[in-house]
């Protein structure tokens, strides 16, 4: 019952993406498309094969930016976190901020970042990226840790204790679920954000500093050809994030 | 070992008013006087918000009181709770579900700052006790609705506290599991020798569990009467015996008086 599901669940979008494929390169063959306007697939995968090494080399650049980032931002998240649930003024101040800035294109900042580093630094990528994963992992896990149930608190009070005892027994462990799907929203914008960073000059080592400058010297497929394992790298991230938001919700009532 | 002169609990003229906002206040307790003596069991009973709950929160010094005076082992309840003179269950089983069962049972005695090792082994014997021994690897999500109100029972037991309050503690559990459950109840408290304060909404459970049975009518809340229980010994025939249909008959009566003057 379960494996059927699963199947279907994991079969049906493969195949709706096949059939995409395959309308896609009909309708590149037979109403002849221009390559500079939309490549076949069949000449993306091309590319893919002949760039496979430097694929390999590009996605791990900007993978490593993108995961550096990523645990920074949680981790910042989520001492920020604690702190704000703790001290009441300071959770008044961070949420609406919080809520402001994921509103703010933040990969604009790494032109500026750039500037305050030097060129040959993945730092300023690094913090784009902690700065994205930020926001999202603070606010579930604020969420997390205020949101206790009124029996767990009463029974903490009952045993007279608060505090750091309260926090560490029964808030953070409470949060956890709420961490994780927090987490997996960053992981996604986390590869968003190290790739559409890379835009921006600086290092030339990543995904996206090669599909700018395939795209400048007009080789679309081999664009398309990084654009596809960026997308490969973003689906990377997200499976990974949400088996360990399964995995940390495992006996819980689902978070809606 | 205690001073049998000393209640564990009393409660002298206790009033309880919340404030409700824009509605007014509520005075949900009036005038309670109640005492309790060590070892003893007593149950609440009587219809929603008469002030059951709220009762035995002051005890557990959850909630204050608006007046009078309430002491537990002759202490202030509020320095009760700091002294963990009491156990708690409420009527959700409250589990910690990222916690096994085990550790749930742990929960008091690991903030309290008692070691592994002995933590490890109170929590078996508590387990052996609720006949959960083999379920101490679980998670709570594993278990039956009955099953985590007994870990919930164990958990409050950890620290062998001299009075036990349990708020409509099998309110959630099928007939079956209920009576079974008022069995083990029974022989926990006599084997241990604690008070106990027993939140029910059933007539037939107050009987079957306690020395007294305190009955209370809403609006305000108060104590309208005390049916003292005289049953020898529980056991699975004390349902069926005749004293024990005089005593339900008594409660039914005594919820019933309550009820006309109300109408009257
Ligand atoms: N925290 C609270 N704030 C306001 N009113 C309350 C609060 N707790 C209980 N009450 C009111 O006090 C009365 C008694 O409640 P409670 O003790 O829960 O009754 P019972 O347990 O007998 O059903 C009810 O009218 C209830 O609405
Ligand atoms: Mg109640």
């Amino acid at each position: 019952m379960t494996i059927v599901l699963a199947t279907r669940r994991i079969l049906t979008p493969v195949l709706a993406g096949v059939l995409l494929l395959v309308f896609w390169q009909l309708v590149v063959d037979l109403r002849d498309i221009p390559g500079y306007l939309l490549p076949s697939p069949e000449a993306i995968g091309t590319q893919v094969r002949q760039n496979f090494s430097d694929i390999l080399t590009a996605s791990r650049a900007s993978g490593t930016n993108a995961l550096v980032g990523l645990l920074a931002g949680i981790a910042l998240a989520v001492a920020a976190a604690v702190v704000a649930v703790w001290v009441p003024p300071v959770e008044r101040l961070l949420t609406p901020l919080a809520s402001a800035v994921s509103a703010m294109p933040i990969v604009a900042l790494a032109p500026v970042l750039s500037i305050m580093f030097s060129a040959t630094s993945d730092l300023p990528r690094r913090i784009v990226v902690a700065i994205v994963a930020f926001f999202p992992v603070f606010v579930t896990t604020v969420r997390g840790l205020t949101r206790i149930e009124q029996v767990h608190a009463e029974l903490m009070r009952s045993y007279a204790v608060g505090g750091w005892t309260l926090t560490r027994l029964v808030r953070l462990p409470g949060a956890v679920p709420y961490l994780f799907t927090g987490i997996r929203v960053a992981a996604s914008l986390a590869v968003i954000s190290a790739v559409v960073a890379e835009y921006f000059g600086g290092l030339q080592n990543g995904l996206g500093s090669r599909i700018t400058s395939a795209a400048a010297n007009t080789a679309y497929a081999r664009a398309w050809a990084y654009v596809v394992a960026a997308i490969g790298l973003g689906l990377v991230f997200y499976l990974a994030a949400l088996a360990a938001e399964r995995l940390a919700s495992r006996g819980r009532v689902p978070i809606s | 070992m205690t001073d049998q002169s000393v209640a564990a609990v009393s409660l002298t003229g206790v009033d309880k008013t919340f404030d409700a906002g824009r509605a007014g206040a509520v005075t949900a307790l009036s005038g309670i006087d109640l005492a309790v003596a060590p070892g003893e069991f007593v149950s609440l009973i009587g219809p929603s918000g008469c002030g059951k709950s709220t009762l035995m929160r002051l005890v557990a010094d959850l909630e204050r009181p608006s007046a009078g005076t309430i002491s537990v082992f002759g202490k202030s309840a509020h320095q009760a709770r700091l002294d963990q003179d009491y156990g708690i269950a409420f009527q959700a089983a409250g589990l910690l579900p990222w916690r096994s069962v085990r550790a749930n049972v742990e929960l008091p005695l690991q903030v309290h700052g008692m070691g592994r090792a002995g933590r490890a082994a109170r929590a078996d014997e508590l387990l052996e006790l609720v006949g959960l021994a083999e379920f101490a690897g679980h998670r709570p999500d594993q278990l039956s609705g009955g099953m985590q109100q007994r870990v919930a029972i164990a958990r409050a037991l950890a620290e062998r506290p001299r009075l036990l309050l349990m708020d409509e503690p099998f309110g959630a559990l099928d007939e079956m599991t209920r009576e079974r459950m008022q069995g083990e109840l029974v022989r926990l408290s006599t084997q241990t020798g604690c008070a106990v304060i027993f939140v029910t909404h059933s007539i037939p459970e107050a009987v079957y569990l306690s020395d007294r049975v305190v009955v209370m009518s809403p609006r305000p809340g108060r104590i309208s009467a005390v049916v003292p229980i005289e049953l020898s010994d529980r056991n699975e025939d004390t349902r069926e015996e005749p004293g024990f249909f005089a005593a339900v008959t008594a409660v039914r009566e005594a919820l019933r008086a309550r009820a006309s003057v109300e109408l009257s």
